[in-house]
């Protein structure tokens, strides 16, 4: 069998688990064979991993409108530098997507590019006002793959309930960003220690997790009303989650068997609000960085798989907004390049933490919530990859950033687990390595 | 109910409405325009009849018609159940018509007035007869047959049925008597 | 004379919880008989002469109205006609103080048409006269049920056995509810089908779905409900495009049923929104045939409710 790359010598590694090393032959967009074979092109991947292409279910890529924190072609670019052949851009931009023409514009676009691939999400509700439900049918027909009105919180539970409704007759899921706007104040930090001694206005952990609360009993009215003969298995999901209480809600509905999921942000698994003491608005973010006992919480709550991925919420700023002060400065934290090393020097290689239940976390997990079948290495498989290295350590390095928002909390940690390739399809949308062999 | 008497067996019956048919030719001068209109229920079967006899004797088949009354009742306040409306069907053009009206008795008036009304809002007939195979007397309005098979006194207790060989299976005249309470 | 007794029909129709089967088609037999009524030059019949009926309709529809009133008048019923809108305070004494006064003319028997459910009920308890219910909010419209099940058996004959799916906006629709109520007493399936916010969690008599290609598999006939625009001004409904490019008949969705099946509206129709303008004008459209059906449907109800002692 002929193929076109053949990745030698490396250990797979995918959601299913740890498998050894294989050769891979890659070819027509497919893993040909797991056992070698001819290739035009050959690389030497021993001491390296390959993984299932990574895919974040939630990034914000700011186009239309806002291209000037980011736009397609370089958080697509980022994307694929952090080992990511899949991403879920947030529709929060100006205007809103919330039409299948603009789903259109931006998968045609993204196809163009041709980096990580584009999986636009459109707004809950038109304008994402919290008046209208948007057009579910006719934008799930253009590609619309997720339903969400992140950007903005669902204050009326009405909506949502109706949004959730109409959503699972399309069989699309739909993300909220769950805090309450009233219990959140104007917080710009967690509402804590910290913030009482910084004199900074404090965003409570109640403001989560009394939102997921309110959102698991829409959930259970939704399932109510349904007329479908079987209850959907997707059917909510809560962003960026942040402390351990709205961990414990979300684990409990998920005991019950409520159709609910949730992710994790790099964020939330690495850094804490004792991060503010610098005063620097970098580390503004919502729902905010919270303590300790809620890192350690998510962290379990990631092994034990009530948290069913890893999502970024890469969301770029200009240097000069996050310059402003930390009353008025975005919130936000970009993560696209830097999530995976990251998450696999903190977690696997500092605590232990299982390397197949990160990677399962960062492909199979992210994909299941979007009703996706699950991607694996193995023949016949489609060739979306990632090859990564967990050896050499570098640091964070703000200047190879191909996102525009070139800043991050992390800057100058040194980190394993760096991508080395990435491939979509069997074409390679990233690659910092020498190609060897024929070509 | 209790039976009392037959008073009309089926010869009695056929030889009535032989009667009746030469007597209509005779009164109509003919078939010329003439037509037959049944009243629910027993006057379609007696109707039928009579346009088979007149075919016979003049050779020729008049049109024929079936009326149902029940919406031109006067007494539907009274009643407890409302009447089952059937059909009516009248195809062909009653303007110029000589019509024979055909019921199977004549009592107190009323079914024959109602007849007239809902004829007259089918049409305009030029001439309407009423024949009956039984004259029971009792009219309660001015209202006369003009071809009767048969006169027979009677009391109001009393109730005349009529039987025909297509509804009933016999062709008879039978007189009743409600039970006195 | 001899007499067929009909069976004892309830002096009123509210909605069809007190009636049966027998009753319905007996009534519908003589719907049957009024058509000829209706096909004379002269389309009168003295039943209902020295009656006085009041169409009382709190809620505008001339079509509705209009066909009450010539059914009362060719049973040669004296009408009175009534139409409000409702004042926004205090609803229930507007209603019932009307109709009291309306009564103290010597009315015999009212047709109600009302935004609000059970004010018929309601009416039928302070008048103690009958009333016919012509619509009242989203619970009930019996006639026109009556008059769709008697144009599909013009149709189709016996409903028995027959599937009948009902799309559109199924939450608000009176007319969907008493199809509901009415075409299994007949022996008919109902299958109703519309966006999942615009569907009731339940609905006795009816199997709910969203998927319009499973309500259509094989139905007999396709009911068609009129879309409101203010549904989507109350948030339930995106747009009439999403709308459209979803539940909207058209030729080939109507493949989807069974060949000649027959598409119903209870009207007014919004021509290409809820059904493809063209279909409308087609053979397999028996909206014409409704509205002169509820004619005699009509007179047949007003024959039934308000003749005979009760």
């Amino acid at each position: 069998m002929k193929g076109e790359i053949l990745i030698k010598n490396v250990k797979l590694v995918d959601g299913r688990g740890l498998h050894g090393r294989a050769d891979v032959l890659i070819g027509e967009g497919r893993i040909l064979s797991l056992s070698g074979g001819e290739a035009q092109t050959e690389m030497d991947a021993t001491g390296m991993i390959l993984s299932p292409g990574f895919f974040d279910p939630h990034a914000h890529l700011r186009e239309p409108g806002q291209e000037v924190k980011e736009d397609l072609q370089s958080g697509l670019t980022a994307a694929a530098r952090g080992g990511y052949t899949d991403v879920v851009s947030m529709p929060n931009t100006s205007p809103v997507v919330d039409s299948a023409e603009i789903v259109a514009a931006l998968k045609k676009k993204a196809a163009q590019i041709g980096r990580a691939r584009l999986h636009p999400a459109a707004a809950l509700t038109q304008g994402q006002e919290g008046k209208a439900l948007s057009e579910a049918h006719l934008l799930r027909a253009a590609g619309a793959i997720m339903l969400t009105d992140d950007g903005r919180t669902n204050e009326d539970a009405g909506v949502l309930a109706q949004g959730l409704l109409y959503a699972a007759s399309w069989g699309l899921v739909v993300a909220v960003h769950a805090e309450d706007a009233g219990l959140r104040r104007s917080g710009v930090m967690n509402e804590g220690e910290v913030s009482f001694r910084l004199g900074l206005p404090g965003n409570t952990s109640y403001a989560e997790s009394a939102r997921i609360a309110r959102d698991l009993e829409v959930v259970r009215y939704v399932l109510d009303r349904l007329t479908a003969k079987a209850p959907p298995d997707r059917l909510l999901h809560i962003q960026h989650l942040s402390t351990k209480r709205g961990l414990e809600l979300i684990r409990q509905a998920k005991q019950e068997g409520l159709p609910v999921t949730t992710e994790v942000g790099p964020h939330h698994l690495t850094l804490t609000d004792e991060a503010l003491n610098g005063l620097n608005p970098l580390y503004k973010v919502a729902p905010p960085l919270r303590t300790q006992r809620d890192v350690e919480a998510l962290i379990e709550g990631l092994l034990d798989g009530s948290i069913n991925c890893i999502g970024t919420d890469h969301a770029p700023h200009t240097a000069d907004e996050k310059a402003l002060d930390l009353l008025r400065a975005p919130f936000g934290i970009p993560s696209l390049e830097v999530c995976w090393p990251l998450l696999y020097t903190e977690l696997v290689e500092k605590r232990g933490f299982p390397l197949e239940v990160l990677v399962a976390r960062f492909t199979d997990g992210p994909r299941r919530i979007l009703g996706l079948p699950p991607l694996h290495l193995e023949e016949g498989a489609e060739a979306s990859l990632v090859l990564w290295d967990p050896n050499t350590q570098r640091p964070v390095e703000l200047q190879t950033f191909a996102s525009k928002a070139r800043f991050s909390p992390w800057a100058g940690w040194a980190l394993q687990g760096w991508p080395v390739c990435t491939w979509v399809e069997g074409r390679m949308v990233f690659g910092a390595m020498e190609n060897e062999g024929v070509g | 109910m209790i039976f009392k008497s037959k008073l009309l067996n089926e010869d009695e019956v056929r030889r009535a409405l032989t009667r009746i048919a030469h007597e209509v030719i005779e009164k109509n001068k003919g078939v010329d325009r003439l037509c037959f209109v049944g009243i629910h229920t027993r006057g379609i079967s007696l109707a039928k009849r009579l346009v088979d006899l007149v075919e016979k004797f003049e050779g020729k088949r008049v049109p024929m018609g079936i009326l149902d009354i029940t919406l031109y009742r006067d007494d539907l306040s009274e009643i407890g159940l409302q009447p089952k409306v059937r059909e009516t069907r009248i195809p062909f053009d009653l303007g110029g018509k000589a019509v024979v009206l055909v019921d199977d008795v004549l009592y107190t008036g009323r079914t024959a007035r109602a007849a007239l009304d809902a004829l007259i809002d089918q049409g305009r007939p030029s001439r309407i007869y009423l024949a009956v195979l039984v004259d029971r007397g009792h009219r309660e309005l001015p209202i006369r047959a003009d071809f009767v098979g048969k006169n027979l006194p009677t009391s109001k207790s009393e109730v005349v049925k009529v039987k025909t060989l297509e509804d009933d299976g016999e062709d008879a005249v039978e007189l009743w008597e409600v039970e006195a309470s | 004379m001899s007499e067929t007794a009909t069976p004892s029909f309830p002096k009123h129709l509210l909605d069809f919880r007190d009636w049966n089967r027998r009753q319905v088609e007996s009534l519908l037999e003589t719907a049957q008989m009024m058509q000829e009524v209706l096909a004379r030059p002269v389309k009168k019949v003295p039943a209902l002469t020295g009656f006085t009926v009041a169409t009382v309709f709190f809620e505008p529809s001339t079509r509705t109205r209009i066909s009450f009133e010539l059914a009362a008048r060719r049973m040669s019923a004296d009408v009175v006609s009534f139409s409000g809108t409702t004042s926004s305070t205090v609803k229930g004494e507007t209603y019932r103080d009307t109709l009291r006064t309306l009564d103290q003319m010597g009315i015999d028997a009212y047709i109600l048409r009302t935004d609000a459910a059970g004010v018929p009920h309601q009416a039928h308890r302070w008048l103690r006269k009958p009333v016919i219910n012509a619509g009242d909010g989203w619970r009930a419209h019996p006639t026109q049920a009556l008059l769709d099940a008697f144009t599909l058996r013009e149709k189709l004959g016996s409903l028995e056995g027959k599937k009948i799916a009902i799309v559109g906006d199924i939450l608000h629709s009176r007319v969907a509810r008493s199809n509901a109520e009415l075409l299994p007493l007949l022996g008919a399936t109902v299958v109703a089908c519309g966006p999942a916010t615009l569907l009731p969690g339940s609905l006795p008599g009816a199997t709910l779905t969203t998927h319009l290609r499973e309500a259509l598999h094989e139905a007999d006939a396709v009911m068609v409900l009129r879309l409101q625009k203010e549904r989507m001004e109350k948030g339930l409904l995106p747009s009439l495009p999403e709308y459209i490019a979803a539940y909207q008949i058209t030729h080939e969705r109507l493949g989807w049923a069974r060949p000649g099946a027959p598409l119903l509206h209870p009207g007014p129709m919004n021509r290409d929104v809820e059904l493809e303008g063209t279909l409308a004008d087609s053979p397999q459209s028996l909206v014409e045939r409704q509205v002169a059906n509820g004619q005699a449907v009509r007179m047949a109800v007003l024959y039934h409710v308000l003749v005979g002692k009760s």
